[in-house]
């Protein structure tokens, strides 16, 4: 069995409060194995960046054991962090140096010195070259948010983090951006990816985590999570009361519009004629398949039945 | 082309060439350059005007003075006044550097770039120390430089000169790491700033001598760690000084000990940096 890449054994981290303390994370274990492209979804507050700051070394574990590269992040964090890249969700910089100024120190950081044909490939790689002269002050969001992606890259990690990397990026640079990854992808690089564009995640991610209040909710390839909701989605707009036997759930209080899962195509004429039967009028009817957007939400709402229950 | 990494040194993919292989001590270096480079490209702000403050300071008190105050015998006021002056500035600066340079990159969020990399705790500290020094002893020298035109002091033991110039340099950056890690807003690093350091920098005996001052107040000033570094380097120019220079390199030592002692342990446990 390979070295994961990333290994997370049963991980807490609560805060410290006046009275209490809040749990961060509740028991969290993954195992990221080398060239995967792994998603690590879920809601505002969930957990995702406070995994990933500790896997980066940026917090501290309450309890359990985070390794990158069988490099354990506390005991060995020289060698985990050199394996890591880390691509911050913030749009941070260093407002006193251009961008070739910024990824020389940050390639001198972690102890690589001479590393200017590399440097200049990644400028290449990103299109940063018009501006690798340029202060940071001057950049747009778009060419910042390139320059930390450059930044995870100068040491050539293995394993490389992207928290929400295309938050507020505009849709040519998200493109450019995801090709690039990709090719990281392709040569090796095992790559982890938080996002809240779900229809992101499912076209890149091979294997996909979903976090709840600290919680691991699902881990499975991104084919498995979406055959929970196998079959076809019906969505209906009625006039009347739609018939309880269809199971339908109710998206738009305001605006009745009701989803019917079925198992097969040919089972949507027996929905069709259960409405006629009852009495109820269809006036709009959209045909789909269920898509990763549809899987969280129910992971989602479960979990918090669960909880309720 | 087929490279093995170094022994302790992850697999790297080899995809686009050669992989370099990290070398100690880089890392340090490398923070120490950017620290410098940080303060030299804004050198107006971080030199050039602190050393006009020392010379309107000898400028005004030194002209106002120079014909009513005596403090060592056969001394002009001016002459006695520039130790001080280029103590005070150096103080000042050693402090300024690590502390906005810290509080700076914490509120921008830039210090991630800082805290991801694989650099010790230690790197760290000596490498914003050492900045601090450096930059503070540029000014200094500085004001020195500026000041000794208008009224030149001598160099009676200039050994101490040196000693306390890199003590004092040393204390303050060490301090300016602790109020910059402590700190989580501007505001709180300017009541540092304001509160302790400034106060503590004005009653050292900059402009004068503790042996003038009532025995309450002179027993009061020997309470200041500040006083003894001005008194000591002052001594390296007139030989002459309010307390021995042994004693007072001894108080400056241990307060710098217990300062970087405090300094290298919050960097050890992440206090305000790593969550």
């Amino acid at each position: 069995m390979s070295i994961p890449a990333i290994e997370a054994n049963h991980v807490v981290k609560r805060y410290a409060r006046k009275r209490d303390s809040v749990t961060a994370l509740d028991d969290v274990s993954l195992r990221i194995e080398p060239g995967e492209f792994f998603g690590l979804l879920g809601p505002n507050g969930a957990g995702k960046t406070t995994l990933i700051s500790i896997i980066a070394g940026l917090a501290r574990a309450t309890s359990g054991q985070v390794r990158v590269m069988g490099y354990d992040v506390g005991s060995d964090y020289r060698s985990a962090r050199r394996s890591l890249g880390v691509v911050p969700q913030e749009l941070v910089f260093d407002p006193f140096f251009t961008v070739r100024e910024t990824l020389r120190i940050q390639s001198g950081y972690f102890g690589l010195a001479g590393n200017d044909a590399w440097i200049d490939e990644v400028i290449e790689n990103l299109d940063l070259g018009p501006k690798a002269d340029s202060n940071m002050r001057s950049l747009s969001g778009g060419m910042k948010r390139r320059v930390l992606v450059a930044q995870a890259l100068v040491h050539r990690p293995p394993v490389i983090v992207l928290d929400e990397p295309t938050a507020g990026v505009d849709v040519e640079l998200r493109h450019g951006l995801w090709q690039f990854v990709r090719r990281l992808n392709r040569d090796g690089h095992t790559i982890v990816l938080t996002t809240h564009y779900l229809e992101e995640a499912e076209q890149m991610c091979g294997r996909i985590a979903m976090l709840k209040a600290g919680r691991i909710v699902a881990l499975e390839p991104t084919a498995t999570l979406l055959a929970r909701l196998a079959g076809v989605q019906l969505t209906l707009r009625v006039r009347g009361t739609l018939p309880a036997l269809l199971n339908a759930e109710a998206i738009n209080p305001g605006q009745p519009r009701y989803v019917v899962r079925v198992s097969a195509a040919a089972e949507v004429e027996q929905v069709l004629a259960t409405c006629r039967a009852a009495g109820c009028v269809i006036e709009d009817l959209e045909v789909g398949r269920a898509d990763l957007e549809d899987v969280f939400l129910q992971l989602m709402s479960n979990d918090v039945d669960r909880k309720a229950a | 082309m087929s490279v093995t990494p170094a022994a302790g040194q992850a697999p790297l993919p080899q995809r686009f060439g050669a992989i370099a292989v990290a070398r100690p001590g880089v890392g340090f270096r490398t923070l120490l350059y950017k620290e410098v480079l940080r303060f030299w490209k804004v050198s107006f702000q971080t030199i050039a005007a602190p050393v006009l403050t020392g010379v309107l300071y000898l400028l005004v008190f030194g002209n106002v003075l120079d014909q009513r105050v005596e403090v060592f015998q056969g001394v002009r006021y001016s002459a006695f006044l520039v130790p001080g002056l280029v103590m005070m500035s150096l103080l000042q600066n050693a402090f300024a550097n690590s502390s906005s340079s810290l509080i700076q990159s914490k509120i921008m969020g830039s210090l991630v770039f800082v805290l991801l990399p694989p650099l010790s705790h230690l790197e760290f500290f000596a490498a914003y120390l050492l900045s601090s020094m450096l930059r503070a002893l540029v000014v200094g020298l500085g004001v020195f430089v500026v000041t000794a035109w208008f009224a030149p002091p001598p160099l009676a033991a200039w050994p101490w000169i040196l000693v306390f110039a890199l003590a004092g340099a040393a204390l303050l950056g060490v301090l300016g790491i602790i109020a910059g890690i402590v700190s989580d807003k501007f505001d709180q690093l300017a009541a540092f700033q304001n509160f302790v350091i400034m106060p503590a920098t004005f009653l050292s005996g900059v402009f004068y001598s503790v042996k003038g001052l009532s025995p309450f107040w002179s027993a009061v000033s020997r309470l200041n760690p500040f006083f003894y570094m001005v008194d000591g380097f002052r001594y390296g120019f007139f030989a002459r000084s309010d307390v021995d220079p042994w004693q007072s390199l001894a108080v400056v030592g241990l307060t710098l000990a217990a300062a970087a002692g405090l300094a290298v342990r919050m960097l050890a446990v992440g206090y305000k940096l790593r969550g």
